[in-house]
């Protein structure tokens, strides 16, 4: 009977929300995608104004002339090819600095003398602008891809060394007792408790340091020009050169569509991690969507 | 094998004269005070008392989470240590946190899924394995941590109110939860609360603390057939003794 009761309480306390159907699928993919859809014409609108006023009118290309400069650029191999060099140089420094910064941020965060040691250089590091290692960089590796890679390695790793050891920190004393309690000592420890644990909080260090990663790639490829190596840069460098504004335009919107494809991945993640781990925010949903501020104040009954 | 044979059965817990003492000099402020208190192996144990009775850190130092300044503890066997919060690992499923309590005691891979299961059917959640802790109301993740201190296949179970953030139904099945679970597995248990009616309904003994710092003022046995109820006249009678005594302790503060 007893047990019957309680399956009874465990079954009311878990009752499951009522499935969603196609149509309110659409319309919250709608409604991710319709803001997002307005920003995008609300800028061509701005710059096709701005255009049309005729300020910088020799230098300064409208949205059409871009576009098309962009699609342009798009059937060549030389476009594809400095795009994948670009990747290529981020995925690699990106890599490396995790690498780094992972095995620093675990080392720092679990041993005092060391955090008391290089916790602040770590900091130190962070705060260092990418664009002045360079000339260290240079004299260091040369002209070299070597280069590139150093410097996005400096300038991502400490965001997620940092990002870590945050997240060690914050995690709750009471989770950490519960992990000793069952037997989970250093490495286990910290495998399977303050990794975990740190999980949301190095998102947002992997996040940060790709933004750190970029910069620092895109800087070195205008300072780092490797003869026969198409890159982002490189193109930008040589369209400065012959004073093509039209395609310097098109090769940022190009920069900034990796950027924003880059973040929705980060974004993704997040949204993955802050659902499994109960965290969503119940804010922002329906009940505070525009309907509810669009209908029109009803007077009828006012005399 | 005459050796095993003989011995006596120890007692599963032994506190000799425990004191604790946080801070040095002038700010020490001591915690408990000659503690002794002896538990058999498959024993109830409640201990009760007011704020600063130090309960709390007598179950981190039985525990070993912490070394008590002076005095003797032994414990005979496996410790583990449940909460007034789950303290569920919110990355892992219900089942995953169960396995992994599995894992640390190093149970093979194959067969951490299958006891899991078992031990996630002994507290009633048999299908809930794959659930996510936020999925599962306050007395269910309760019941998880149950289960996964169960995994540790701990002799000793400490529980620090484990049941005190739960509302009075959820309480009340949860007690005939924790009687049946006990039942035919030679837990000796350590229980802390603040609700003498919970320690009486509960324990084969009840154990009166005075605060500030931490004594042992008495015992009472608890001679009451189980199963039992907490709204039971004999369970009434022995709790309204039994607050009596500990309101006469708590006044004493108030002068």
């Amino acid at each position: 009977m007893a047990s019957n009761t309680l399956l009874g309480l465990d079954a009311l306390d878990t009752a499951a929300p009522a499935p969603r159907d196609a149509g309110q699928t659409a319309r919250k993919a709608w409604g991710a995608v319709w803001p997002k859809l307005a920003a995008l014409a609300i800028v061509w609108v701005i710059w096709e104004l701005i255009h049309l006023s005729g300020w910088k009118k020799l230098v300064f290309p409208g949205p059409g002339a871009t576009l098309s400069n962009l699609w342009d650029q798009a059937q060549t191999a030389l476009f594809w090819q400095a795009v994948e060099t670009t990747l290529e140089r981020a995925l690699l420094g990106y890599a490396l600095a995790l690498l780094i910064g992972v095995v620093v941020g675990s080392l720092v965060s679990r041993n005092r003398a060391l955090r008391s040691a290089v916790g602040s250089l770590i900091t130190g590091l962070q705060l260092m602008p990418s664009l002045a290692w360079f000339p260290f960089a240079i004299i260091l590796f040369g002209i070299t891809t070597e280069a590139i890679i150093f410097v996005i390695v400096l300038a991502a790793a400490p965001s997620i060394a940092n990002s870590l050891i945050a997240g060690v920190d914050y995690t709750p004393p009471l989770m950490v007792k519960a992990g000793k309690m069952m037997g989970l000592r250093r490495l286990s420890l910290h495998w399977h408790l303050f990794m975990p644990a740190s999980l949301p909080t190095f998102v947002a260090g992997l996040k940060q340091a790709w933004a750190f990663a970029f910069h620092a790639l895109i800087a070195g490829e205008l300072l780092v020009i490797i003869a026969n190596r198409p890159s982002l840069g490189v193109l930008l460098s040589t369209d400065q050169d012959q004073a093509d504004m039209t395609s310097v335009v098109a090769i940022m919107i190009t920069i900034l569509i990796i950027g924003i494809v880059v973040d929705g991945l980060f974004g993704t993640a997040n949204r993955v991690i802050r659902r499994r781990w109960g965290l969503e925010q119940v804010l922002l949903q329906k009940s505070c969507s525009l309907g509810v501020f669009a209908r029109e104040p009803d007077y009828s009954g006012v005399t | 094998m005459s050796a095993t044979a003989v011995t006596e059965a120890p007692a599963a817990v032994t506190l000799a004269g425990v004191s604790k003492v946080y801070g040095r000099g002038a700010a020490a402020v001591p915690a408990l005070d000659h503690v002794s208190l002896t538990a058999a192996p498959g024993e109830f144990t409640c201990l009760i008392g007011a704020s600063g009775c130090g309960k709390s850190t007598l179950l981190n130092l039985v525990a070993g989470l912490d070394q008590p300044t002076g005095g003797e503890i032994s414990v005979g066997g496996r410790v583990a240590l449940m909460f007034q919060e789950p303290g569920l690992f919110p990355w892992l499923t219900a089942a995953g946190n169960v396995e992994l309590a599995l894992r640390a005691r190093g149970v093979r891979k194959a067969e951490r899924k299958q006891r899991a299961g078992e031990l996630l059917e002994a507290v009633h959640l048999g299908g809930f394995g794959k659930k996510r802790p936020h999925e599962l109301s306050g007395g269910m993740r309760q019941r998880v941590a149950l289960a996964r201190a169960l995994a540790q296949d701990a002799d000793v179970l400490l529980m620090d109110e484990p049941f005190g953030a739960l509302d009075a139904m959820t309480r009340d099945l949860l007690h005939d939860e924790l009687d049946r679970v006990c039942e035919g597995r030679n837990l000796t248990v350590l229980f802390v609360t603040h609700n003498v009616r919970e320690a009486v309904r509960l324990g084969d003994r009840v154990v009166l603390l005075s605060s500030r710092p931490g004594r042992v003022i008495t015992e009472y046995q608890v001679p009451i057939d189980r199963p039992r109820r907490i709204d039971s006249a004999p369970v009434a009678e022995l709790a309204g003794k039994i607050t009596d005594r500990l309101r006469e302790e708590v006044s004493r503060h108030g002068k």
